[in-house]
């Protein structure tokens, strides 16, 4: 981020952003889709519970998990495959340098490769993968989990899991001015403005 | 829910679970007691393992006994908790949100005691890990095309998958504990389970579609879990075991059981917490439907086995459904039909279905039963199958009745602990299904609102 002209480094160490506070979904989203239109980037809205068309209104950019947990899928699949073929069927002859010789089972009349049997181990793989891919890209893109976070630090935006809505504009900003954005957001009409520390 | 006009009282009523100074007296009671069952199951697996499978009944022919007849009941009702939260979310049934964490929570503890009971009854226990593909230097790996095989990695799935849904389910709900706590170890603990959660809109964004697509994988899931199990009887030759209806019918037995399992726990609980305001009475009703539909569905199967048993023409198939109903062990065949079968049929009247301690009977008479369903296809099948001079009779041991209760001590042990120590109700998704919830609704109309 550039440095914004008119806020001093001093004034930067002492304040992380401003957040205000709205009691009800509908308050919030009218003042997010205000401050949208504003033109800030670096903001957010903290809630108790998913406000719905909130994402939206603020152009939250539709999330790119379902591509990569498809992935984890995938991955989870032909792992399967390859650990099923290979440990119990499998015989290559890699130039007769590397023999690579699976477990090769003669079971119930069944050939080496039988696809059939092999699909409950492919399903559960790919189901196993795709859930822990989701989980783990669902964390990680959300940066989680966070050791300190300046939302966190403040004990009164700590009623975000209970019942309040905060809205928070952050410093690094490009737009962010410490008296231009603080009258901003009285402007939407808030409960209250708290100042924010990194 | 009933009687909840704002957020703050649907945290404060939830929360006061976990932060009363002190549980209710009778919470000490059953801790103390399923401690004590859990501590004596602990003590027969170690003593199992000391001396060997012989102090079971199980024999030959019977090999499978107790161990596999427990392990297919506690799998059983691993089925709810998943159903309720993935099934019911996806076809956007709100009236889950309360009773979801719960019967979460219930699935996994019941999958812990159904792991452990196929683990004991390998026999040498120190050997278990050759259940899984692991390299070694014998050069050996597991055998791909067994169901026994297909079990392991079903379960294992299934437990592990259980797991993220319930745990991801509860991070929000687990920030709520942290910032409310009041003293430094529930900060650093909840404070280290919920992650750093603090709601932004941004996460909540990912975190929804993550949510779905976790509904979406358990789905397939719950169905296939137990199909796998019926593999285990259904791809064996044995006469009673070796049909197609197996995976259907057992499927519908484990959400039998496991709504079951879900009522005989949510009555009391919420009759102890007061948490009568989310599990209303049409909860309630709700499930006491769906127990009603699966145990139609149960017994239909019954009559569709007798029935193709005898349509096939096949001697050694007419004799098993027979012989499971009239021979040795016809006593549990009855107790299973006329606790699976009959006892929820009083479900067809209303008044059966609103009245608390008939529904909690009911309840107990399905657990009952689907049991006995278990204990009937795994030892009818094998104490008497093809040849008249391998017959025998299973008798239980001691050991192994004893075992059995214990494992309800470590399920109620768990259960217990989780009831104080974490959110029993799912605290952002209720407000979520709130009307205030809705942005476009202006400001409330004070109805009563039951969702």
């Amino acid at each position: 981020m550039s440095q914004a002209p008119h806020v001093s480094t001093h004034a930067r160490e002492k304040i992380w952003g401003y957040a205000a506070e709205f009691s009800t979904p509908a308050a919030i989203t009218n003042a997010a889709r205000k401050v949208a239109g504003a033109g800030y980037r670096w903001w957010d809205c903290h809630t108790p519970f998913p406000v719905h068309g909130l994402d939206s209104v603020m152009g939250v950019k539709p999330t790119i998990l379902p591509i990569i947990v498809f992935f984890g899928g995938f991955t989870g699949m032909m792992l399967a495959i390859f650990l099923q073929v290979f440990t119990n069927s499998l015989e290559i002859d890699l130039w007769a340098i590397v023999p690579v010789v699976g477990y090769q089972f003669e079971v119930s009349g069944k050939p080496l490769i039988s696809g059939p049997a092999f699909i409950p181990v492919l399903f559960e793989l790919t189901v196993l993968l795709s859930a822990l891919t989701t989980v783990g890209a669902m964390l990680a893109l959300n940066g989680l989990p966070c050791l300190y976070h300046p939302v966190l630090k403040s004990t009164k935006l700590a009623r975000i899991t209970d019942d309040r809505f905060y809205l928070i504009i952050e410093a690094r900003d490009p737009k962010f001015t410490d008296e231009a954005t603080r009258s901003f957001l009285e402007s939407l009409d808030p409960e209250s403005i708290e100042p924010l520390e990194p | 829910m009933l009687g909840h006009t704002d957020f703050a009282s649907v945290t404060e009523e939830i929360c006061a679970v976990n932060e009363a100074p002190k549980p209710p007296r009778l919470w000490y009671i059953s801790l103390v007691i399923s401690a004590c069952l859990a501590s004596m199951l602990l003590v027969l697996v170690g003593y199992l393992v000391i001396t060997g499978v012989g102090v079971w009944g199980n024999n030959n022919p019977v090999m499978w006994g107790f161990p596999i007849v427990n392990f297919v009941f506690w799998v059983g009702i691993g089925h709810a908790g998943t159903l309720i939260s993935a099934i019911l979310f996806l076809f956007r049934q709100k009236w889950r949100t309360s009773i979801n964490r719960f019967a979460e929570a219930m699935t996994i503890f019941a999958v812990i005691c159904a792991g452990l009971f196929p683990g004991i009854h390998i026999g040498r226990v120190w050997l278990a890990y050759w259940l899984f593909p692991i390299p070694n230097q014998m050069d050996m790996w597991p055998q791909f095309r067994s169901p026994l095989l297909w079990d392991v990695f079903a379960v294992g799935t299934y437990f592990t998958v259980s797991l993220l849904f319930w745990y991801v389910g509860m991070i929000p709900d687990l920030a709520t504990l942290r910032d409310r706590a009041n003293n430094k170890i529930k900060a650093i603990a909840y404070g280290f389970f919920s992650l750093g959660w603090r709601g932004s809109m941004r996460h909540w964004h990912r975190y929804e579609r993550a949510y779905l697509l976790l509904a979406a994988l358990a789905t397939p899931l719950v169905l296939s879990v137990h199909s796998v199990v019926s593999f285990d009887f259904a791809v064996s030759q044995l006469p009673g075991w070796h049909t197609t209806i197996f995976p259907p019918y057992f499927v519908a037995g484990a959400i039998f059981s496991g709504f079951a399992m879900v009522m005989t726990l949510a009555i009391p609980a919420r009759q102890i917490w007061g948490l009568k305001n989310f599990i209303t009475m049409r909860h309630l009703e709700n499930m006491n439907k769906i127990i009603l539909l699966t145990g139609s569905m149960v017994g239909y199967a019954y009559a569709t086995e007798f029935f193709i048993a005898w349509y096939s023409g096949e001697l050694y198939e007419k004799f098993a459904f027979v012989n499971r109903a009239f021979g040795q062990y016809a006593w549990a065949y009855w107790i299973m039909v006329s606790c699976n079968v009959i006892s929820p049929q009083i479900f067809w009247f209303k008044f059966a279905r609103t009245s608390v301690w008939l529904m909690f009977v009911v309840s107990i008479f399905v657990n009952i039963g689907m049991w006995f369903e278990r204990f009937v296809i795994v030892v009818t099948s094998l104490a008497q199958d093809f040849l008249p001079s391998s017959w025998g009779y299973f008798e239980p041991t001691w050991v192994d009745i004893m075992t059995f209760v214990g494992s309800f001590g470590l399920f109620m042990t768990l259960f217990l602990l989780f009831i104080r120590f974490l959110p029993v109700l799912a605290i952002s998704e209720i407000k979520g299904v709130m009307p205030e919830a809705d942005p476009h609704a202006h400001d409330h109309d004070q109805e009563e609102v039951h969702s």
